[in-house]
């Protein structure tokens, strides 16, 4: 086994709950989430921030959690997809996009909730033209976005 | 019984893994851990063609942490080729590495980390071949040889007709002909005829390959895999390790995508292998760099000439169409015979002539892809009538129109009639993009037709079960990537056994417990899977009715089932009642089983297809004349799919169908360029965006007239397949310029307009 470098002690408050961990110094949070967490909510695929599967929030801020290293996100409050409902309560954007026929395969859905969920915290009631703009750093390959761009204007209260 | 409305199947309704999805809590092969598990990593070639002198894996194996190290040589212990047309695909390159990434050597270690720094602790001496890297290439006369030696027959058995042509780089050549096409061509009042190109595309299903392996103590093997098709995959490890087929377990968690990416053997036979390599669980996830390394659309070059009589009358079709395979055939053989055999599109023509070549290439095999091989032929075709309505001076649907194959009326002898209205789908398609309203100046409209066979013959088996408490498992091995399918199973079998969705569970496929489904492909699921699942439930009402005749004192006619329960007038018996009467105390079950296996026929690809898919699709569309580039501003698609099971999931499927195609259309292309992909991340590969797509419309024609249950059929490829001449024939009615080549680049698109500038006004 190759030696894995030193570790450094992190903390971060993951879905709300306070975690100690000992992280390489070059883990990434993808793979600290996922395979330390075993949070499998958030998906690897583009390795390359083009995608956003692997989006997280770290303090609030939509990352890609790819290409974040996990000592960046020391002292900080991430927030997972397997956050964002409370209990069997999911979030309005949730159940907006159940409602919205916005899941296919689900591969990129953690991403993109989380995406969504990012720019509902700054704009309430986002317009069509603000929901384009934050998902330019969002990849769908099924759906063909408009029922993921519908479901996000809805959770806003939107127009349909 | 006697008919009654439908309950579930036709309605929006969300689908059933919904809320596991937008949870974070449904799983994908990535995400399974199993003990003692160990990840592979995989050294690919970086030359397009060379000859392996030397692969020295000892550093390797030496590497603390480093569990199993293969190489090609060391895969003598089992069949080291697959390949569902031709066995020509190793597990790792034997002796030669025929394109760009293929996999020349693997490691299995505790974890990526040690995998990947072992990786660098091999030494391979590449000696550079020369390549043939396109079409023109490996069509040369002399040009080297992909590959030298005699191939071995897959598993097809329509393709055991495989022609390749001895000494040349052609793998497949197939023929379909009817009539006298040249001397109809030579007296046509119009012959319309260009080449045309189709690029090669990653399909980017964004859950890369991923498999992992694990061989039992009775000698026995589960893969979990990212695969369409759980079944094949069986057969071929079965051979490929001589281990029985009941031996074989492939278990199909989530797909992360497919769109035929992950139809037949990929990464399971190397992660199989490592398995066995290393005693111990291996997962081999690839990245999304390595899928544009294992599969691809086959790109193509189509030479058609179309004949007219002067009243629009079309006299005769001539296609020359070349598909760009790759180094291994994969199923590139049946993409190209396939959608030759349909060049013809959804009209009716006296006299074909349609030849179809596979010619292996050194670049990133070719394989399906939504479309399977037609989106590149009506490319050509549906480019062609539109010149055609120019030259004639008609109106590109009128042309149309008076072409098309009415319903029922044959294809080709000994195949399935038409079975919808084309017609109905041209009128709606043409009336929702406003075809006979004036538009803006400074748009122009465009439209298109596709016409595709599914599978055929294909064989689907299911098994129903209906437990003590009224609850429903549907055991199938439709494999659900995105489309829908399980949804959609369930509806069915809810439909039949009038139970609440909610009481339905589709079981996750595997070959241990899930009966045979040959493949999750074609648009097939719904019709044929989903008629196997309908068989199995209706077996079920058959055993309650049985059952609740005898307790009732009543003849069955007199019975009905209704919300989980046998209804009379003025009786009710639950199903867990009627269990308890049929087993005498509260256990059993009741198994219904459907098969559907309509084996071959007199059709010219030794099968009918079940069903025909058939979609319009019609674009309105601007151009920066500045720059070239080019805008889809609104998309209309009408499919013709007989009954929509669940036009929600339906949508979704055609909505994501068009943008694909716009990805095509406008900017995707795998671009090579002296032997290498240039442009195989997503960082250099741009699929389309939120902000790509236009104002975009799916609707459906439903004369409840197909094949599937309750006259539904297969859909979901056939609203990608217009989008490029549609957006072309567009473009060409706003400028004058027609395009070719795709993708319609702005370089390309400028270039024209200049060219159009230089010619004489109005010329095309």
């Amino acid at each position: 086994m190759i030696d894995a470098g030193a570790r450094v002690p992190i903390r971060l408050v993951v879905n709300g709950r306070a975690r100690e961990l000992a992280v390489a110094t070059h883990a990434l949070l993808l793979d600290v989430l996922r395979d330390d967490l075993d949070l499998k909510g958030a998906k690897r695929s583009c390795d390359s921030q083009v995608c956003g599967a692997c989006t997280v929030l770290v303090d609030g801020l939509a990352v890609s959690a790819c290409t974040y290293l996990a000592v960046e996100a020391d002292g900080c409050a991430v927030l997972t997809v397997e956050g964002l409902a409370e209990g069997d309560t999911l979030h309005p954007i949730q159940r907006a996009f159940v409602d919205a026929g916005a899941v296919q395969c689900g591969f990129c859905t953690a991403g993109m909730l989380l995406t969504a969920r990012a720019l509902l915290d700054e704009h309430a009631a986002p317009t069509r033209e603000q929901v384009l703009h934050y998902l330019r750093g969002s990849l769908c390959r099924c759906t063909g976005y408009r029922k993921i761009v519908e479901a996000i204007v809805a959770a806003g209260g939107g127009d349909r | 019984m006697s008919a009654r409305p439908l309950r579930v199947v036709g309605r929006p309704l969300a689908r059933i893994d919904a809320i596991e999805k937008v949870t974070g809590r449904a799983r994908y092969v990535t995400d399974l851990v199993l003990p003692g598990m160990a990840h592979a990593r995989v050294l690919r070639s970086p030359y397009a063609h060379a000859r392996l002198a030397r692969v020295e894996t000892g550093r390797a194996r030496a590497l603390p942490g480093v569990v199993a190290v293969l190489a090609g040589a060391d895969l003598t212990w089992c069949d080291p080729y697959f390949g569902p047309a031709f066995r020509d695909r190793p597990i790792l390159a034997i002796d030669v590495a025929r394109h760009e990434g293929e996999p020349v050597a693997a490691v299995a270690a505790v974890d990526e980390a040690t995998a990947a720094a072992a990786l660098e602790l091999i030494d391979v001496d590449y000696e550079p071949l020369a390549a043939a890297l396109t079409l023109e290439d490996a069509l040369a006369p002399g040009a080297p040889l992909v590959h030298t030696r005699e191939p071995l027959a897959g598993h097809f058995a329509d393709l055991s007709s495989l022609r390749p042509r001895p000494g040349t780089n052609v793998c497949h050549q197939f023929h379909f002909a009817r009539g006298d096409a040249a001397t109809a061509l030579a007296s046509a009042d119009l012959v319309v005829g260009d080449t045309f190109r189709f690029p090669a595309v990653q399909h980017y299903a964004m859950e890369p390959h991923a498999a992992v392996a694990a061989w039992d103590e009775t000698g026995g093997l589960t893969v979990w895999a990212s695969t369409q098709n759980p079944y094949s995959v069986r057969v071929e490890l079965a051979k490929m390790f001589d281990v029985p087929l009941a031996r074989i377990r492939i278990v199909v968690p989530h797909l992360g995508g497919g769109f035929g990416s992950k139809t037949y053997a990929k990464l399971e036979p190397l992660a199989a292998a490592l398995a066995h390599a290393a005693g111990r669980p291996v997962r081999l996830a690839a990245s999304a760099a390595e899928a544009f390394q294992t599969v691809r659309r086959c790109s193509a070059r189509v030479t058609m000439r179309v004949g007219f009589g002067g009243d629009g009358t079309l006299a005769a079709v001539h296609c020359d169409a070349q598909y760009d395979v790759g180094a291994y055939a994969d199923i590139g053989p049946r993409v190209v015979q396939k959608a030759t055999y349909t060049a013809t599109g959804p009209y009716r023509v006296p006299h074909v002539d349609l030849g179809g070549a596979a010619v292996y290439t050194n670049t990133t095999p070719g394989g399906a892809f939504r479309g399977f091989g037609v989106p590149q032929l009506a490319w050509a075709l549906e480019s062609l009538f539109d010149v055609a309505a120019d030259r004639l001076g008609r109106d590109p649907i009128d042309l149309r129109r008076h072409n098309l194959l009415g319903h029922g009326e044959a294809f080709a002898p000994g195949d399935t009639p038409i079975d919808g209205k084309f017609e109905e789908s041209l009128g709606r398609a043409a009336e929702a993009i406003g075809w006979t309203l004036a538009g803006a100046a400074d748009r122009g409209r465009g439209l298109a037709t596709m016409l595709k066979a599914s599978i055929g013959p294909s064989v689907s088996e299911a098994i129903v079960r209906l437990h003590a408490d009224g609850s429903v498992s549907v055991l199938a091995s439709a494999v659900e990537m995105g489309q829908g399918t399980r949804t959609v199973l369930a509806q069915i079998a809810a439909e039949v056994l009038a139970v609440a969705l909610a009481r339905v569970v589709v079981v996750t496929p595997d070959t241990a417990i899930t009966p045979y489904d040959q493949t999750t492909s074609s648009s097939r699921s719904t019709t044929m899977t989903g008629r196997a699942v309908q068989a199995a439930a209706e077996d079920v009402r058959e055993q309650l009715l049985r059952v609740g005749s005898e307790a009732l004192g009543l003849p069955a006619s007199d019975l009905a089932l209704e919300d989980g329960a046998i209804v009379t007038a003025t009786r009710r018996l639950a199903y867990p009642e009627v269990l308890a009467r049929r087993f005498g105390m509260a256990g059993g079950e009741l198994i219904g089983r459907g098969v559907v296996a309509p084996g071959r026929s007199a059709a010219p690809l030794g099968g009918s297809t079940p069903f025909w898919e058939m979609a319009v699709g019609a674009a309105e569309v601007s151009v920066d004349e500045e720059t070239g580039a080019v805008s889809v501003e609104r998309y209309v698609s009408v499919a013709d799919v007989g009954r929509a099971v669940n036009p929600l999931l339906l949508e979704g499927q055609d909505e994501g169908g068009v943008v694909q195609g716009l990805g095509h259309t406008l900017f995707e292309e795998m671009a090579y360029a002296d032997g290498h992909l240039l442009n195989g991340t997503l960082l250099l590969y741009r699929v389309p965006r939120a902000d790509d797509v236009p104002a975009l419309e799916c609707r459906f024609v439903e004369n409840a007239d197909g094949a599937g249950p309750f006259g539904a059929k297969g859909a979901g490829e056939g609203s990608l397949v217009p989008v490029s001449p549609a957006v072309a024939n567009a473009l060409a009615r706003l400028t004058g310029v027609r395009l070719r080549d795709l993708p319609l680049t702005p370089e390309r698109v400028w270039r024209a307009l200049r060219a159009r500038e230089r010619r004489a006004p109005g010329a095309i």
